[in-house]
């Protein structure tokens, strides 16, 4: 076994390191603490190099696995809990998308977060998630798998609310947590019931891992009380998770509010790779996913269903939003839907084919408006944009060429040849032709909200700040503030456009490694070698696909134009075209279902009431338990006390006096006179004298 | 009226007028002396009840008046000592005023 791969846990460790480091440094410790974040990158993404070509040679799965701790009797089995990494093309990919986008995020936050003072806090949050994402992708066992889960999930939080002052940023980060724990709660469950049954976490273990043969031929043969089998319900709980970290349809909710984080966050982990752990733990535990009795097993239908309907719901969204930040957001989640489909019915190289291009080209989109919104002065409202094109030239060319490998725009983008791949198992699966149609309409608006989102940004005029603002600096020229109306919008500088032109690059490149003629990618993650073969392009299944798909696109971008960019809005309270159709749709898109609303209304208000009931249970009854309990313990020490004072005491002190009394009346015969003593022996003996006499006589 | 019976009351007036002077003076000194008055009615009375008893020819009486006499010697001495060094204490020998046994 090779170096690197004893060696994996370094690829974390590093990023690791520089994070508790970042935690000790001082505020004004700014260059420290950002140089070291970006050496710990360089160097993960180093080592993550060297371990995707120790993959490129060996192609099979390479383990290093060791006791973590032992619990219970040590001659029974499953009492040891075991940790370990694996090195795999799936393992190697996703460590080098993640170390190398994670690097160019960090450099262009440099240039992001230049003016906000918690510069330091900033890149340790960064850094803390690197390593837990990095871990997460090495990660051999489930348990450690859901270890590195849950920090990328706490990094969030922390992200998302590193403006905390704003309530919105805090109660979005509030959101996200605890969105997401409902799924983790299924994810913990469904490892907890796996554990029980095969007594391993281990992935792969030389032939004892959960993934592997005897484990998954033990789970498919159980059958639960629902007539289900074991192995279906373990991965439909594990997916669970998934839909939470992924944003998939229910549980999305939370992402378009991860918004508002800093940009380079949004870019890079809400956008290019957490929210991809959910799609990697599918592809991660695709086996436990496939295994079944019947031809498709029911956990993979239900993975394409919910990615198909995510990909369309999410899309229609996107369509009517207006922050420049959200719509990319709905984008993310469309396009994850996409994953999960492309999972669901073409197995892990398609998924993760998109997944890679889609964090290339969609942390290039939010790095993009990233360096709008700073340009603009933190404006955010597209349609206070607009005319941009000249006065960010960079930016604009790198955001369309963004723009364009999202829509999938045919042949040169990345885009194309991933959602193709998607499309294309889609068109093949066996169980419904449904999801294809979905994902064909799908990829239409994605191309449509893209080209409407670019034409409000890019093109027309500047339709500038909201006409109060414009009032008032009108009324007052010696305001020298520097308001949204006085200062033009300006390009970034170059270390934000670089990493900019560095992913436009990747954007566009990488398309040509998973082409139908040259499945180099979909090959490496199945342990195929790769052959060129321009013929199975031009196959007529595939031909004609690529010319439906670029067909659809075709027509969204046209669609697009045609009603944003031929005539551009002159005005930012200009009403959209959209709205000039059946305007109630309009608004049902752009308050995005009133799927917030009605989780108000009934999980929140139900959970909120249920609170209530509990505090009110709490406080009158359960209190009032104890307090009775209480006034009677009290009530039963006050009559002790009164006992003890009134008539214990009080004898007591009764025969105390009498005691004392009778010692003074006696002390006063000992008054020291030696005469009075004799006084009273001369006494004595005349009164003994005389009695003698007396009994004398008597006798 | 026999004449132990004489010798009986002077005894016992000697011994009145001993027991008077030790209750009724104050002087530690005169109250010895009123005790050793008492002493000497109770020889006197030794004496008569062994001159007029039914032995005279032995000497018990005589033998016992000694040493009673003698016993009064050295507890007079005694006394005496106890006086002084009650004076050299008190600064005084009144009676009334060494008290300090009080209860």
């Amino acid at each position: 076994m090779d170096w690197i791969v004893h060696h994996l846990w370094l690829i974390p460790s590093l990023p690791l390191l520089a994070a508790g480091l970042s935690a000790l440094a001082r505020r004004r410790h700014r260059s420290f603490s950002a140089g070291l974040a970006i050496f710990a990158m360089l160097g993960a993404l180093f080592l993550s190099c060297v371990a995707l070509s120790n993959a490129l040679q060996h192609r099979d799965v390479q383990i290093f696995n060791f006791p973590w701790f032992q619990f219970g009797d040590p001659g029974l089995p499953g009492t040891m809990l075991k940790l370990g990494w694996v090195l795999d093309p799936l393992t190697a990919v996703m460590l080098v998308m993640v170390s190398f986008v994670g690097l160019l995020i960090f450099i262009y936050s440099v240039g992001y977060m230049a003016h906000d003072e918690n510069f330091t806090r900033f890149f340790c949050f960064l850094s803390l998630f690197a390593a837990a994402m990095l871990g997460l992708v090495i990660a051999n066992s489930l348990l450690l798998f859901f270890i590195c889960w849950e920090l990328v999930g706490l990094t969030s939080y922390l992200l998302i609310g590193f403006w905390y002052h704003k309530p919105s940023a805090a109660a979005a980060a509030k959101k996200a947590f605890i969105v997401t724990r409902i799924g983790d709660l299924a994810f913990l469950l469904g490892m907890v019931w796996l554990y029980s049954q095969t007594g391993t976490l281990l992935f792969y273990d030389g032939g004892n891992g959960c993934l592997e043969q005897s484990a998954l031929a033990k789970i498919v043969a159980q059958t639960t009380s629902i007539g289900m089998a074991g192995s279906t319900g373990i991965a439909l709980l594990i997916f669970c998770g998934a839909v939470g970290k992924s944003g998939q349809v229910p549980l999305h909710v939370w992402l378009p509010d991860a918004m508002e984080g800093p940009t380079p966050v949004s870019a890079l982990i809400h956008a290019a790779t957490m929210v991809a752990a959910g799609v990697f733990l599918v592809a991660r535990v695709y086996p436990l996913m496939a295994i079944s009795t019947e031809t498709v097993s029911t956990a993979l239908k239900v993975v394409t269903w919910v990615g198909a309907i995510t990909a369309v719901f999410a899309a229609t969204i996107a369509v009517a939003q207006n922050d420049i930040k959200r719509v990319l957001a709905y984008s993310t989640v469309s396009q994850l839907g996409f994953m999960m489909m492309g999972l669901g019915v073409g197995g892990v190289a398609v998924g993760m084919f998109h997944l890679i291009t889609h964090a290339f080209f969609k942390a290039l989109l939010f790095l993009g408006a990233g360096s709008v919104i700073h340009g603009c002065h933190e404006e955010q409202d597209i349609r206070r944009m607009g005319g941009l094109r000249g006065l960010m030239p960079v930016t604009f060319v790198t955001y369309a060429l963004g723009m364009m490998a999202l829509s999938g725009v045919p042949i040169f983008f990345s885009g194309f040849w991933s959602k193709d791949g998607i499309l294309h198992a889609a068109q093949g699966w066996s169980v419904s032709h449904a999801p294809f149609y979905l994902g064909i309409f799908g990829a239409f608006l994605t191309a449509f909200y893209m080209t409407r989102q670019v034409c409000y940004v890019f093109f027309g005029s500047a339709r500038g700040s909201r006409p109060e603002e414009a009032a008032i600096s009108k009324s007052s020229p010696f305001d020298l503030r520097p308001s949204t109306l006085g200062s033009v919008p300006h390009e970034s500088p170059s270390v934000m456009t670089v990493p900019l032109i560095i992913l436009a690059v990747f954007a566009i490149g990488l398309g040509f490694l998973g082409t139908p003629a040259w499945p180099w990618f979909q090959d490496f993650l199945s342990g195929k070698t790769a052959t060129v073969e321009l013929n199975r392009l031009f196959d007529t299944h595939v031909l004609r696909l690529i010319l439906l798909s670029s067909a659809v696109v075709l027509i969204g971008l046209g669609l697009g134009w045609w009603l944003y960019g031929k005539k551009p809005a002159m005005k930012a309270e200009d009403p959209d075209v959209l709205e000039r159709l059946p305007a109630d749709i309009f608004v049902l898109l752009q308050n995005k279902y009133y799927v917030d609303e009605f989780y108000d209304r009934s999980v929140v208000r139900f959970n909120g009431w249920w609170a209530w009931f509990c505090s009110w249970l709490d406080y009158w009854v359960w209190n009032g338990a104890v307090k009775l309990l209480a006034y009677a313990v009290m009530g039963l020490s006050w009559l002790s006390r009164f006992f003890d004072e009134y008539v214990v005491n009080l004898g007591f002190d009764e025969g105390c006096q009498g005691v004392s009394q009778g010692g003074r009346l006696m002390s006063r015969l000992q008054n020291g006179r030696v005469q009075n003593y004799l006084r009273w022996i001369g006494l004595a003996l005349t009164v003994f004298v005389l009695f003698l006499i007396w009994g004398c006589r008597a006798s | 009226m026999t004449s132990l019976a004489c010798y009986l009351l002077v005894s016992a007036l000697l011994f009145a007028i001993g027991l008077a002077g030790a209750l009724t003076r104050r002087n530690a000194i005169l109250v010895l002396i009123g005790i050793e008055l008492m002493l000497n009615a109770a020889n006197l009375n030794f004496i008569a009840f062994w001159r007029y008893g039914s032995n005279p020819e032995a000497l018990k009486g005589i033998i016992f008046v000694i040493f009673s006499i003698g016993v009064a010697a050295a507890e007079a001495a005694v006394g005496l000592a106890l006086i002084i060094s009650i004076y050299r204490h008190y600064k005084t020998a009144n009676v009334d005023e060494i008290n300090s046994m009080r209860g």
